[in-house]
């Protein structure tokens, strides 16, 4: 590409400028509808369906601050980031261990109960919604966080567990052997030796097990029927079923319910962006 | 004893968790159950299966599954490959433009879903705005209202969602190819062209054939978006298993005959799943090298 280029100087100038051309149209059509949330949240709905496109006139900051002066949002925020994280730290904490003993023990039929665990990523929620439900109803486990957080961790385990055993093979046993000779127990080689070495790989799962707990809609939905307990996406959603004709108001909702996942993203792309190409190659 | 304790955790959360729904929808599959008690009793055989074969709903959802993977695949899919390899071109802001186009598969599916259904709405809404504004009058509609154009819709939010997440990963894909490949094909005189049709994308094959899976597979279970987008509508023109699922299941208390279409939708995702890894992906584990030196 680039050398030919070379031979060609009148390409070498056009080419660049149609590339761009290209591309920042595509950027464009990502961006637009994420500009006209954030723009719209400042109108009124009177505005908003004279003037859909350009710029507010006047300013109307009341969607935003009505949403942010509400319990609501910072209750649902609060609800979001508890789930997340405990989901996180049960699936990471239970899978480390786990794949452990998957990449560094011998024992007869592992292969066979990996598969069973790999065999995991094909089963998502939506097919074991329903079953899900009867059980945790009838563990009473309904209207509860707990609800949420053990089905999502146990859906998490699989890819976890895949992506952590491949590391945890990748660290020589020359390691292992060294620390044993030291007197170290198994479980005090994983902790304070495999662990700590293993820090990028956990780092990786444990953004892949938040955003996906973060975007989960379809449990929360099914199980929490407490307001009180809702998360942001179930948030969302029946926000928008209530003030159905308050455009403008919900556009701010939607906008204020994306500021946290875009600044997780802004922080945490490399592992998320790593996590998955790696996910969808080796899984 | 250190393996038992080690792996009992992760086995018991799966098996209780992930395992015994499965087997649970499996069972009640064969059960016609209004869903109280732990347990079906009225066993009724295959009925709930006869009846889905019957149900024009559900054949519908098969049909319109099958219209966006075809979608995703011939149009969604090469517009990410294109995407990504412009993006493996040489220019300035190339890591900014790759954040960006990633940017959507962050938001969950009830934002993007809530945000397009005020987008695509046709009295306050931006598309038929812009459409006037670019002179495109005569492709105004109410979109999502409509159920001539509501599946257009559909795969357009799809698109605008899940591109970049393929793009991403054709990326990863192109930049695992030495390059020295591709400038090699060049020196002997290859077009551009040539050298992506016969260079580049032979090698591209594995992440091409991985990202089919995941397009299928996802499609198999959409919810999220079509269920918060248009709830199925309008009269079902857009419904997808997994909303005809929940329908039956959690608002009809149909319970059984629900499990049955968890049950389809697992079936169809396991044989894809066996018969892709088995015909298509075998031939990936020979390594991308090996295989076009055999070709030539």
């Amino acid at each position: 590409m680039s050398t030919h280029a070379r031979d060609k100087p009148a390409i070498q100038v056009a080419k660049p400028i149609a590339l761009h051309a290209v591309v920042i149209v595509i950027g464009i059509f990502i961006l637009l509808p994420i500009l006209y949330g954030v723009l719209g949240g400042f109108k009124n709905n009177q505005q908003l369906s004279t003037n859909p496109i350009g710029l507010p006139d006047p300013w109307v900051p009341s969607n935003y601050t009505n949403v942010l002066a509400s319990g609501d949002f910072w209750v649902q925020v609060w609800n979001s980031s508890f789930i997340a994280l405990a989901t996180t730290f049960i699936t990471v904490g239970v899978s480390a261990l786990a794949a452990f003993v998957f990449a560094r023990f011998a024992f007869r039929g592992r292969e066979f109960l990996f598969t069973v665990f790999a065999a995991g990523l094909m089963f998502p929620f939506a097919v074991a919604i329903l079953p899900l439900f009867l059980l945790l109803r009838f563990f009473g486990l309904l209207n509860n966080p707990l609800g949420v957080i053990l089905p999502q961790a146990a859906f998490g385990l699989s890819l976890t567990i895949i992506i952590l055993r491949q590391f945890f093979r990748s660290i020589p046993g020359e390691i292992e052997e060294a620390a044993t000779l030291d007197g170290c127990t198994p479980f005090g080689f994983f902790w304070r030796i495999l662990l700590p070495m293993a820090r990028p790989a956990l780092a990786t799962v444990s953004v892949l097990a938040i955003v996906g707990s973060w975007n989960n809609f379809f449990l929360p939905l099914v199980v929490f029927n407490d307001p009180g307990l809702w998360t942001l996406p179930v948030g969302v959603q029946q926000f928008q079923g209530q003030f159905s004709r308050d455009t403008a108001r919900i556009l701010a909702y939607v906008v204020l319910a994306m500021v946290p996942a875009l600044a997780f993203y802004a922080v945490a792309e490399r592992h998320l962006v790593g996590g998955l190409t790696t996910g969808a190659t080796k899984g | 004893m250190t393996i038992v304790l080690f792996i009992l955790p992760a086995f018991v959360l799966f098996a209780l968790l992930v395992l015994a729904p499965i087997a649970l929808a499996m069972y009640s599959s064969f059960f016609k159950w209004n869903g109280f008690g732990l347990f079906p009793t009225n066993f009724i055989g295959l009925d709930n299966f006869t009846r889905l074969l019957e149900d024009e709903i559900f054949l519908g959802d098969l049909w319109r599954g099958l219209i966006l993977i075809v979608f995703s695949v011939l149009i969604q899919l090469p517009l990410s490959l294109a995407i990504a390899l412009l993006l493996n071109q040489k220019m300035r802001g190339r890591a900014v433009y790759r954040l960006i186009f990633f940017m959507p598969y962050v938001l969950s599916e009830v934002i993007t879903a809530v945000l397009f259904t005020m987008i695509l709405s046709p009295e306050r809404g931006l598309a038929n705005d812009l459409l006037a504004f670019i002179g495109l009058e005569e492709l105004e509609s109410t979109f999502l209202s409509e159920p001539s154009t509501v599946m257009y819709s559909l795969f357009i939010v799809m698109t605008w969602k899940y591109f970049g997440f393929h793009m991403i990963l054709y990326l990863a894909g192109r930049q695992s190819i030495p390059s020295e490949l591709i400038e090699a094909a060049q020196i002997d005189g290859a077009t551009p062209w040539k050298a992506f049709r016969h260079v580049t994308l032979p090698l591209l094959g594995p992440t091409i054939r991985i990202t089919i899976f995941l397009s299928v597979i996802g499609t198999i279970q959409l919810f999220d978006l079509v269920y918060v987008l248009t709830g199925g509508g309008p009269v079902h023109a857009s419904e997808t298993m997994g909303v005809t699922m929940y329908e039956f299941g959690f608002k009809r208390f149909q319970v059984g005959y629900a499990s049955a279409i968890s049950v389809v939708m697992f079936l169809l995702s396991l044989v894809f799943a066996i018969g892709y890894q088995r015909f298509v992906m075998r031939r990936d584990t020979e390594g991308a090298i090996t295989n076009m030196r055999a070709k030539r």
